[in-house]
């Protein structure tokens, strides 16, 4: 196959990028030629991977993560690798090891996170796609923050294979681009089985957009404008609820109680995840070295004190605190227990309307530093959370500004219907460009 | 509500590296975050998992990996083509 190669030297002024591939080489086939930049997560052959922590400085993967593969078979050029939130940690991409990225279009404001550096690199036009991952919010909240669209998909739809795991039972890696319709197109690539991941689903996506949505029965549960949620976001994306309205589709207000405990469920859940999942880095097999002349625990107290950020730190404590003997009921168990119940609700929900919809985030953008206290970041989590929980599909699509800022409609659907999560987020796009 | 002891102890059972002048800290943070997850007392019942859920099993079969070439470059300190790791006695 003959390949070619790109010149990619962005002007890269918000630290969207930890690592640029200057001149990568690209092959032919349905993304021949497109310049797409990859979450630091995500692994990718010999080019460094460090998932924005400084435990991982100068590792260079010796394989590609599923998704790269995929994206690589089909003629794309890999432009570099994005900043993001320590391992996933965070909703503003300030938790990096290396500094934070700046929304473009306010560099006195966050891009979001944790995927804040493919966000933010996509808004400026530095590329036209990009991939991130989703825990609990970490596509939807970029997207949302720097105006582009992103997708959370089905768990089980896009392989796990190769991403840096931080909470293996919420993540998945999904598409982020300036439309519906690009987004859509990168989906088509990267979903699909792979034995590797052992919760990967046989169910590609083959879908090209539809804007018709005459007759879709959206739901719209009270609880995403409630307390907390800015009145002026609020009554953006009840705006953009009404436009689907007029293109014929069918609003129906609802509740979902589980939302209650829905933020606790996740929190308790991903950080007792990462507890363990955080375990392997010990600088004995990547990172930067342990010191061996010393005992065990000493050298592997050194290096984690020293390399990991304080949100990490914080996370696997807290992680180990909530499985220790003792707490484990009171915590973990309760925890599955409210995830559950947020399942429930969704399925109960998806008996009466065809996709769910509300705000993104629960205000714009916030200013660099505003977040500094660690329960007021989680709690700006809440309306993104449930979909991680429960493992449907979820996107966010621009839908007007509030201060100058971009607001984000959240559109969830039923398990595997990403499709139909595309086509009304689609539809509402065609309906304001 | 948690102690700086507690908070010592769990750091030492995750391995996490603390010293004492971020214990104040990491408690008083710990104690807000773990009173908000006092909601999850109100939850009813345990979690009942689902019936339709089955193991994702596959033969044992040998597939390409790895070469020890690979897996070690990125490794600390190596010694006779195997990781070297801290001393455990």
């Amino acid at each position: 196959m003959a390949h070619s190669r790109l010149s990619f030297t962005p002007d890269d002024r918000v630290n969207a990028f930890l690592t640029t591939c200057p001149e990568p080489e690209y092959g032919t086939g349905r993304l021949e030629g497109l310049a797409i930049a990859i979450k630091d997560n995500i692994s990718t052959k010999g080019i460094r991977t460090t998932a924005g922590s400084r435990i991982l400085e100068g590792y260079v993967p010796p394989y590609d993560a599923h998704v790269v593969s995929l994206l690589l078979a089909e003629g794309a050029a890999i432009a570099g690798k994005t900043n993001m939130d320590e391992f996933g940690m965070g909703t503003t991409t300030e938790n990096s090891g290396y500094g934070p990225t700046l929304n473009p279009l306010d560099t006195g404001r966050v891009p979001g996170g944790s995927s804040g550096g493919s966000a933010a690199a996509v808004a400026a036009g530095m590329v036209r796609m990009a991939l991130g991952s989703d825990t609990g919010g970490s596509i939807r909240c970029p997207a949302a923050f720097c105006g582009i669209v992103g997708l959370k998909p089905t768990y089980g739809r896009v392989s796990r294979y190769g991403l840096i795991a931080y909470a293996n039972s919420l993540e998945q890696i999904g598409p982020m681009a300036r439309t519906v319709g690009e987004t859509s197109r990168l989906m088509q690539v990267i979903a699909g089985y792979d034995p590797r991941d052992s919760t990967s689903i046989e169910q590609p996506y083959c879908h090209t957009p539809d804007k018709n949505i005459q007759g879709r029965r959206i739901g719209v549960p009270e609880e995403f404008f409630g307390a907390g949620v800015d009145p002026a976001v609020a009554a953006k994306a009840w705006e953009a609820i009404e436009v689907l309205e007029k293109k014929g589709a069918e609003i129906v207000t609802c509740r979902m109680p589980g939302m209650a405990y829905a933020l606790a469920a996740y929190y308790v859940t991903c950080m007792s995840e990462a507890s363990s999942n955080l375990a392997r880095f010990d600088g004995v097999r990547y990172g930067p070295a342990a010191d061996t002349k010393k005992p065990w625990h000493e050298a592997f107290q050194e290096r984690r004190g020293t390399s990991f950020g304080k949100e990490v730190r914080r996370r696997i404590m807290l992680g180990t605190f909530a499985l220790s003997s003792g707490y484990y009921g009171k915590y973990y168990a309760k925890a599955q227990a409210a995830r559950q119940q947020v399942k429930l609700d969704f399925i109960r929900l998806y008996k009466e309307v065809d996709v769910l919809a509300g705000p993104t985030m629960p205000t714009i953008a916030f200013r660099l530093g505003e977040k500094a206290d660690p329960l007021s970041m989680y709690l700006s989590d809440i309306l993104t959370v449930p979909a991680n929980l429960a493992g449907v599909p979820a996107i966010s699509v621009p839908c007007g500004t509030v201060d100058g800022m971009p607001v984000g409609l959240q559109i969830m659907g039923r398990h595997f219907e990403d499709e139909a999560v595309i086509d009304t987020a689609f539809a509402y796009e065609q309906a304001v460009v | 509500m948690v102690f700086e002891r507690d908070v010592e102890h769990i750091a030492g059972l995750a391995d996490i590296g603390i010293v004492k002048e971020e214990l104040d800290e990491f408690t008083i943070q710990f104690n807000r975050i773990l009173d908000y997850f006092d909601i999850l007392d109100t939850v009813e019942g345990d979690c009942v998992y689902e019936q339709d859920r089955y193991n994702v099993l596959r033969e044992d079969v040998i597939s390409p990996s790895l070469s020890q070439e690979d897996a070690l470059k990125n490794a600390g300190e190596t010694e006779d083509g195997f990781f070297k790791a801290p001393r455990v006695m």
